[in-house]
């Protein structure tokens, strides 16, 4: 590796992490919100703290609140008790059409009435503006999402990719303080998302905007995000950058939800200094974790491994230090760059392993097959122990 | 299924159509027929159509007809988009079932019913307040509103239950007010149901007779209760040529109705298949 790259002019730079400096003041403040619709409480004392062009994702599945969440800083929802800050404002009460935040709906809400530049000129009508700067507004906002020579097209002339692009123009044209985006790459088809996602974030860059995303796909998150709360059932589980929430979740619902992960449920043993180890349910022996965790002997824990943390091999592995078990392989799913491996251990227990397929190999040429005896090997710091 | 028609379903078709579309075709025909008599054909002759423009009586029903239907159409198209947006966007007020129950109980309501208690409100109105002073085109118009309101209120919400409410949302989410969203989203989107809703109640005003004689006063004569009146009176063929050009009226705008929405409905379509894609 050479020096690291310089910073990308526009980018904020995230290295300072302003959600590590309790100096900081947040852009958006989310303060004990609970939202309750009869009976049933949506969201659930939820607090955050989001940072001037940071792009924040709200990730869960469906019925976890993140929309409702979203709703409220939109202003369509009212909190039930709490308050949401914005700049240092309070706009718990503030309608929608005087709050300085713009919205990018699911379904992109387009106006079927209307050509792409009416959609795009129309939060402007309400702007201070002459006529001329409106429409110089308008085609910069197009330009941005380069679709110039759609402007007067309407709205069903257009593939699902344009319009999406057309409702962020429009989001994005009366030049909001914080842009909410619920689900934007939801209607897309697979390739199409990825390059969108690449897109959306140097959107974001260019125009600095601070942007809040609901999503319930774990991978837009990890991709777009500079950090990501995870939701279940209207509470907040874990806020933290893509990484942190991907190799230190804090709990079992974080570790299942944000991709795919093995759970051994088990009792705390011994502990040596950051190593804990584990008597596990349906694993021979004990397990190893060199995770600093305040756990003690008999503390009931989950044993959290990743599936690409395992190394599978039909040889007897060497490393004194690995955690090993050994199984039989009951499935395999090749996916091109990665294999999947579900394997039953003695016990019947069954073990996710992803391989990565770094060498070419023919079916027949496959070094672990169906049916194979094949052994299980990690190391201790791949491994996390959960309390939660 | 077989690809070839089958001689049975053809003959059965033609049948279907004759039992129901026959007389009318026979009324057009006997409507050029030369003979008084409606029962014997005299040979093909326009004089009934030329006797019909000559008789005021007929000319002066069929201009208030229209009078009554133009205005309580629009009226009514008026308070029903209210009441449609009501129903549609107001989530659960206070009252909301009552108030559904009560805007579509004139759909079910017996004519005569509506008809009966409509006059005795006007005759207690005149008495208590002198208004509205007698019976006559006024109050015809009313009652021809109340009834009508209904239709158009139904045809509003259901077309407003498929517009997505995040149109609405997005306008207030872009700076403007409710009063706004209404004029720059929701009436443009409800445009093409508010013109059905409003041939609707007009076709309904045109033909009501029950409730027209009801609430009618003296001097106050709408075409169906002429022509059901003349009817009485022993048939002349001036009522065929009469019953033809309303029939051949109403096709028209049926058909302009329905090329319309047809090709509405077609960029719906193409509207949703897109995005579907």
């Amino acid at each position: 590796m050479t020096a690291a790259p310089a910073p990308q002019p526009g980018f904020p730079d995230y290295a300072d992490k302003p959600w590590l400096d309790p100096k900081a003041r947040p852009f958006v403040e989310v303060e004990r919100v609970v939202k309750k619709f009869g009976d049933f409480i949506a969201v659930n004392e939820v607090s955050l703290k989001i940072y001037r062009q940071e792009l924040f994702c709200l990730l869960g599945g469906s019925g976890c609140g993140k929309t409702t969440l979203l709703r409220m800083l939109a202003g369509f929802e009212n909190p039930t008790s709490g308050r949401i800050l914005i700049d240092g404002q309070d706009m718990t009460a503030t309608p929608p059409y005087e709050r300085p935040v713009n919205m990018m709906f699911q379904s992109y809400a387009l106006f079927p009435h209307m050509s792409v530049a009416q959609n795009v000129g129309y939060g402007l009508k309400h702007e201070k503006m002459s006529k001329g700067e409106r429409t110089d507004r308008v085609h910069e906002m197009l330009a941005l999402v380069k679709l110039e020579s759609f402007a007067r097209r309407k709205p069903h002339q257009l593939s699902g990719g344009q319009r999406q692009r057309v409702a962020l123009a429009r989001s994005l044209a009366k030049n909001p303080k914080l842009l909410l985006l619920d689900e934007p790459l939801g209607a897309l088809d697979k390739k199409l998302r990825e390059q969108t996602q690449f897109e959306l974030m140097n959107i974001q860059a260019k125009v600095g905007v601070t942007f809040v995303v609901v999503t319930h796909d774990q991978e837009e998150a990890m991709a777009l995000s500079t950090r990501i709360a995870v939701m279940d059932r209207g509470s907040v589980m874990q806020v933290g950058t893509p990484t942190d929430v991907y190799e230190f979740p804090n709990c079992r619902f974080t570790a299942d939800f944000v991709g795919s992960i093995n759970l051994f449920e088990g009792i705390v043993t011994t502990i040596a200094g950051s190593v804990v180890t584990v008597k596990a349910d349906g694993v021979e022996g004990e397990l190893e974790v060199d995770h600093p965790t305040p756990v003690t002997v008999g503390t009931p824990v989950a044993v959290a491994v990743r599936p690409e943390k395992i190394t599978i091999s039909r040889e007897t592995p060497t490393d004194p230090d690995h955690n090993c078990a050994e199984g039989q392989v009951l499935d395999l799913g090749y996916f091109g760059d990665r294999s999947l491996f579900r394997v039953r251990l003695a016990s019947g227990r069954i073990v996710l392993v992803s391989h990565q397929n770094v060498r070419r190999a023919r079916d027949e040429e496959r070094k672990v097959d169906w049916d194979d005896k094949v052994w299980l090997s990690w190391s201790p710091r791949a491994a996390l122990v959960l309390t939660e | 299924m077989r690809h070839g028609r089958s001689t049975f379903l053809t003959v059965w078709l033609v049948a279907g159509f004759v039992f129901l579309y026959g007389p009318i075709l026979l009324m057009m025909a006997y409507s050029f027929n030369a003979s008084r008599l409606a029962t014997v054909w005299g040979g093909f002759s326009t004089k009934w159509y030329g006797e019909l423009f000559a008789n005021k009586m007929v000319i002066d029903a069929a201009l208030l007809s229209l009078q009554i239907a133009a205005v309580s159409a629009t009226v009514a198209t008026a308070l029903g988009t209210m009441a449609g947006i009501a129903l549609a966007r107001f989530g659960r007020f206070r009252g909301r079932l009552l108030f559904s129950g009560m805007v579509t109980a004139p759909l079910v309501m017996p004519e005569v019913i509506t008809g009966l208690s409509l006059l005795l409100l006007f005759v207690a109105m005149e008495g208590a307040f002198g208004w509205p002073a007698g019976r006559g085109m006024m109050t015809i118009t009313i009652a021809h509103i109340t009834f009508s309101m209904a239709y158009v209120a139904v045809v509003i919400q259901s077309r407003l239950a498929q517009v997505d409410v995040s149109l609405e949302e997005a306008a207030m989410d872009l700076g403007s007010r409710p009063s706004q969203v209404l004029v720059d989203i929701t009436l443009p989107l409800l445009a093409p149901a508010m013109v059905s809703g409003w041939l609707l109640a007009f076709t309904l005003s045109l033909d009501d007779l029950v409730i027209s004689t009801f609430t009618s006063g003296p001097g106050a004569t709408t075409l169906p209760m002429l022509i059901f009146s003349k009817v009485r009176l022993g048939l002349t063929p001036d009522i065929n040529a009469l019953a033809t050009i309303i029939i051949v009226a109403v096709t028209t705008v049926v058909v302009i109705g329905t090329v319309v929405s047809n090709r509405v409905q077609h960029r719906r379509l193409a509207e949703g298949s897109r995005s579907g894609g």
